[in-house]
């Protein structure tokens, strides 16, 4: 079974929801008490997808504008990046397009882009539109997702996604940063977090852009 | 109120203009290689700064001399344009500027009035709750930016800042410095730290050199979020900066801070406090530490802590740790709910042991079993995988020694009660064994298990800590009789005791009680306090 490791880090301005998503992913679970993250908080996690187990780094980080000048420490070397915003405010939306900017220019390889809206629990108070972000998550060659840690919705496409992505960076001779093995095991025997669905299932779970946008997102940087 | 305002004014328009030019240098966020004055915390050398708090004061001082340099304001530009000068404020200008703390009748009436005026116009200030507070903490930029307000949100305290502002400028002007205003009652502190003002309004018993420590512990919280270069950088390039903009989600940290500062001994004591375990149980922890980090170059400081207490701290040669970053440290981890959820990398500076860099810290919680917290510090910012698995190597060899089973044993017991000591007379004792600078005492038994009681006991001790470490006569002993305790002070080389007693008690009854809780301690002394200073 081939197994792929890579690294994964999650942007965005604070309070958008970062840990609150990671921690339902990984933990299963929400905490309306979650305090700011210092730094940056270290998770990992396993999918499988056919044949192929991707191992996740992920890195969270803090939004605090004084943790802005850590960043590359966290985002050197990332295979994918979720650019994570808050619907209901726009300038978080906003930062997302410097994020871009600093990753474009500081990330050589191949990275695979997703953009996260989070709190559609709280869609009446919505500042950004799925379309308006819909738009640029195709302009930068990502994939829009829209998100609610508080209920567990979307979040697994988006890590599904990515995963995917890490897939087909993979098979693309460019990427030297991602570690491909093949692993002695025979697969599905350990700890799974996800049941294995189909390749193209994993793709039509994404609300946005079609199979040929996600190629668009392999080719970007 | 009329008299302040022009000076205001004019000081902040030159203090802007003077650093318009002033270079921009490139962001270097890089954990320097510690060096420089480090004070120690072996056992055999004794922590002089943080046992007097005048000492620390003065030591602070040296550190930032820079504060009241960099707020001079152009005095030409001042003189003409300020010529209606009246005498109440040349009087209080002609006053002796060597005088560490003074009243000045005439400002502090001047004062009060600006005060007052604010309360009528200010919601906030006006409203009873917030005027009734013991003390208040406020913290500003030499602009006159509010940064920081213990109660009640700064955004709603503008104008009060303004007048905290132009006091700091209007005793600036002379080349001096302002420090305290005593009122009846309430009293004004001022420290001026470079480009920021922290001011404290207290109603409390407790004493400027307490209050000017308290002041630097939450200047150096600040450092230890931005560190000092970047914090004066900042400055530089933009006087009327709003730093809340990158202290934003450290304010809880202040909060937390000022919250243990108020209710707990430590660090007052300039001390901490050790997790009671056997010195072979101790030893054995830090054996399963070194022996999974010793292959890791570069790795500082290894740091367990667990209940807000010390379980074994391992350094580098010829590195050491203060108490007052040990104390930034544990207020990091006690604020910070995060650290439970993942292993987390995080950059802290430690203002003791350098000021101008990031230390890289793998911290996290050694299980879910076990709500240790380990803390490794490195200046390597690419050290992170491998401090990730010792730290997987420590909590597997800590679990095979059934060494979690002892932490989590220590943590849960509640603490030794006074009771247990077989002294009936006393109610309470602190002991801070001075070249440690680790302290200990029993669990708050009646009348001090209350909130009220608790506070009051420590209002006790802080008067005693100040009347024995008093700038101008210190006291090795002190024996104080009043409605609800006799209070004893007692300062050697080796060590300070403050014990509570009941009212009632013979001296000769205290002197006897004392002599049995010194012997009780140094005869349980291994499990108290951490002896040796283990290295890598």
């Amino acid at each position: 079974m081939k197994t792929i490791e890579g690294k994964i880090v999650v942007l965005g301005s604070q309070g958008v929801g970062k840990t609150s998503m990671v921690v339902r992913y990984i933990g299963k679970m929400f905490s309306h008490h979650i305090s700011p993250t210092i730094g940056a908080s270290f998770f990992t996690c396993k999918i499988n997808i056919d044949d192929t187990r991707v191992k996740l780094q992920v890195w969270d980080t803090a939004g605090q504008e004084r943790f802005r000048s850590m960043a590359p420490m966290y985002y050197r070397n990332a295979n994918a990046a979720l650019l994570v915003f808050d619907i209901t405010q726009y300038h978080t939306f906003t930062a997302i397009k410097n994020w871009v900017k600093e990753l474009q220019r500081n990330v050589e390889e191949p990275m695979v882009l997703a953009l996260v809206g989070n709190k559609t629990d709280l869609v009446n108070q919505r500042k950004v539109t799925r379309e308006e972000a819909h738009q640029y998550a195709v302009n930068i060659g990502g994939s829009y997702f829209e998100t609610s840690a508080l209920q567990d919705e979307g979040i697994e496409e988006v890590f599904l996604n990515s995963a995917v992505g890490m897939i087909k960076l993979s098979e693309d001779s460019q990427c030297t940063s991602l570690r491909v093995y093949d692993s002695s095991e025979a697969g599905g025997t350990t700890a799974i977090l996800q049941p294995p669905p189909p390749l193209s299932a994993a793709v039509q779970l994404d609300k946005g852009p079609s199979p040929g946008e996600q190629e668009r997102v392999l080719a970007c940087c | 109120m009329a008299v302040i305002c022009p000076h205001d004014v004019v000081n902040m328009a030159s203090t802007m203009k003077s650093n318009e030019d002033l270079d921009e240098s490139g962001e270097n966020h890089e954990g320097k290689h510690p060096e420089g004055n480090l004070l120690h915390f072996e056992p055999e050398v004794a922590v002089e700064s943080m046992l007097v708090p005048t000492d620390s004061f003065e030591s602070f001082e040296q550190e930032a001399p820079a504060g009241s340099a960099s707020l001079q304001p152009d005095s030409n530009l001042l003189k003409c344009q300020n010529t209606e000068e009246n005498t109440p404020d040349k009087v209080a200008r002609d006053t002796d500027t060597n005088v560490a703390s003074r009243s000045i009748s005439e400002l502090s009436l001047v004062s009060e009035e600006c005060i007052e005026h604010q309360h009528v116009e200010e919601e906030l200030s006006n409203s009873k709750e917030w005027r009734s507070q013991e003390k208040h903490i406020f913290i500003l930029s030499s602009a006159g930016k509010p940064i920081y307000s213990r109660h009640g949100s700064e955004d709603k305290l503008v104008t009060l800042f303004g007048v905290m502002q132009a006091l700091v400028s209007f005793i600036g002007d002379d080349g001096d410095t302002i420090r305290s205003i005593h009122t009846q009652g309430t009293s004004f502190l001022f420290l001026i730290k470079g480009p920021i003002i922290l001011a404290c309004v207290y109603k409390s018993r407790e004493s400027v050199a307490q209050i000017t420590v308290q002041l630097n512990y939450v200047y150096s919280q600040i450092v230890s979020v931005l560190t000092l270069e970047q914090l004066t950088r900042i400055f530089e390039q933009r006087r009327n900066y709003d730093l809340r903009r990158l202290l934003a989600g450290a304010e809880r940290l202040i909060d937390h801070l000022l919250i243990a500062l108020e209710t707990q001994p430590a660090l007052l004591l300039g001390a901490v406090q050790c997790l009671p375990l056997v010195s072979t149980t101790r030893d054995a922890i830090t054996n399963v530490i070194v022996s999974s980090c010793n292959k890791i170059k570069k790795l500082v400081f290894a740091i367990l802590v667990g209940g807000n207490q010390l379980v074994t701290l391992i350094r580098m040669k010829n590195f050491f740790l203060h108490p007052a970053d040990l104390h930034l440290i544990l207020n990091l981890v006690n604020s910070s709910e995060s650290f439970k959820a993942a292993e987390s990398w995080t950059p802290i500076c430690l203002p003791k042991f350098s000021s101008d860099g990031f230390l890289h810290a793998h911290v996290s919680y050694l299980a879910e079993d076990c709500q240790a917290c380990l803390l490794l510090l490195t200046v390597d910012p690419d050290l992170f995988f491998p401090l990730s698995e010792a730290k997987q190597k420590i909590v597997e060899k800590l679990r095979r020694a059934s060494l979690l089973q002892s932490i989590n044993a220590a943590l849960a017991h509640t603490g030794t009660p006074v009771s247990q000591l077989g002294v009936p007379e006393a109610r309470h004792f602190l002991y801070k064994c001075k070249a440690t600078a680790q302290f200990w005492g029993p669990v708050p038994a009646p009348p001090y298990q209350t909130t009220e009681g608790a506070k009051r006991l420590l209002d006790q001790y802080r008067v005693l800590h100040h009347r024995l470490h008093a700038p101008a006569q210190p006291l090795k002993l002190l024996y104080l009789q009043d409605n609800a305790e006799t209070m004893l002070g007692w300062v050697t080389t080796g060590f300070e005791l403050y014990v509570a007693f009941e009212p009632l008690v013979t001296k000769a009854n205290a002197i006897g009680a004392v002599n049995k809780i010194v012997r009780w301690i140094k005869k349980d002394d291994n499990g108290l306090f951490i002896t040796n200073a283990p290295t890598f």
